[in-house]
């Protein structure tokens, strides 16, 4: 069976990053390229972060995904280059982080608070404040880092800009 | 994932000498950092350690494909990280040194790292292009890990006068395997001749800087002894691998071929 890759993308967007249910591999960036021939189906992915544990079970849910609308030979592949950035996350994605309770990736910032060089001034998805602080660079998965808001207190994860 | 390049015999035995060297160097150190898994100071500090260990870990599977790919002999990465002994690894002194307190872990991490960080940048201008994409890949990892270390060599050092002891111990202790970082061996020599490879002596100057911005900030003093330990680029390690090895090649070594 072939269908466009319109089609292709679609069936993508409905398999979702097994660490952060709420967006796509799609929303996330990783699906880099789709191709079709007479053999079957390659899709390219790439890693958010060299050791992130999730790249094995995408690749499967990927395939498993086509496979169940009738593609036979679905061959899912890695590649390194070009690196993965946080540039790649969709608009949409980013707002399904920040309803997830995620605080999307922002820009970095030069602050007198920082030591080392740039730092992003991060809102709190509860609230929206910016009077927020970084308990931690890093948070449950590679790719977040732990911060707290001090007008409402709440702890959230923050979904660190990578470039 | 990668596609071997053509190199004369010489040259190829020297870049998969250097590409074990970058995967056991990674491995080795991100096992150290996992054996702090469940026992850091704090919770925060101890899911960071973690994350170091997944993304080193993550840096090593990607070195040891490579070397598998340009070794040739089929052999996977599992195979070059579980089946070859002390002798036959490549990393670097200073990874396999025992974590120590946290204070000693953390200022190995910083050594490492500020070496890490501008060595990778170099090699992202290697005229091998899949080394260059793997340390684009890792560099992105390594300068984050850079402001963690370099955060908490301070904080420690510029603490209380206890942080301020274990860290002028932690000095003591792992000061001797800092040369063995920016000095070349002779497959540095080589590759670096090729292009492959940076010439170690332009890393030198820039760890040097590094190292004294951040200690001088943690109100450290470089300590006064040229005398460096060296052997890890060559197999000849300090007596702590040997054990190390024996606890993370246990399953296979004992169960061979085992899987999950």
């Amino acid at each position: 069976m072939q269908k466009n890759d319109h089609d292709i993308w679609q069936i993508l967007e409905s398999v979702h990053d097994p660490e952060i249910p709420v967006l796509s591999v799609v929303d996330l960036g990783v699906v880099r390229s789709v191709a079709q021939n007479e053999t079957g189906l390659e899709i390219k992915i790439t890693p958010t972060y060299s050791g992130c544990p999730a790249m094995d079970t995408i690749a499967l849910d990927i395939k498993s995904a086509l496979e169940q609308v009738g593609y036979k030979m679905v061959k899912v592949s890695l590649i390194l280059q070009p690196a993965w950035t946080t540039d790649w996350l969709s608009e949409a994605g980013k707002q399904k982080l920040l309803a997830y309770g995620i605080a999307p990736p922002v820009e970095p910032l030069t602050s007198t608070k920082a030591l080392f060089g740039a730092e992003p001034i991060v809102s709190c998805p509860q609230c929206s404040s910016q009077h927020t602080i970084m308990l931690s660079r890093f948070g449950s998965t590679a790719c977040k880092a732990l911060y707290r808001c001090e007008e409402c207190l709440e702890p959230f994860d923050y979904f660190k800009c990578l470039r | 994932m990668f596609v071997a390049n053509r190199y004369p015999e010489e040259v190829n035995a020297a870049l998969s000498d250097f590409l074990l060297r970058m995967a056991d160097t990674s491995l080795v150190l991100g096992h150290r950092l996992s054996e702090w898994c469940g026992h850091g100071p704090i919770l925060e500090q101890d899911i960071a350690m973690s994350n170091l260990a997944l993304d080193l870990i993550g840096q090593a599977r990607n070195w040891y494909q490579l070397a598998a790919t340009q070794l040739g002999q089929g052999q996977s990465e599992d195979d070059l990280a579980y089946l070859r002994d002390a002798g036959q690894y490549r990393n670097l002194l200073l990874v396999e040194v025992p974590n120590g307190d946290f204070g000693q872990t953390v200022l190995r991490q910083f050594f490492f790292d500020a070496y890490h960080y501008h060595y990778l940048q170099a090699l992202t201008e290697s005229g091998d292009e899949n080394v260059a994409n793997i340390a684009i890949k890792s560099l992105k990892e390594a300068t984050y890990h850079l402001k963690w270390s370099s955060e908490w060599v301070i904080r420690l050092g510029d603490g209380i006068e206890e942080s301020h002891r274990r860290m002028e111990n932690a000095l003591r202790e792992l000061w001797e395997f800092t040369g063995e970082l920016t000095t070349p061996n002779a497959t540095d020599q080589l590759l670096a001749v090729m292009g492959l490879t940076p010439d170690l002596s332009l890393i030198r100057p820039l760890w040097e800087q590094q190292v004294q911005a951040v200690l001088a900030e943690a109100t450290l003093e470089i300590p006064n002894r040229a005398w460096m330990q060296k052997g890890g680029k060559n197999g000849i390690h300090t007596e702590h691998l040997g054990f190390l090895l024996a606890e993370m090649q246990f399953l296979q070594r004992a169960y061979p071929n085992c899987e999950w």
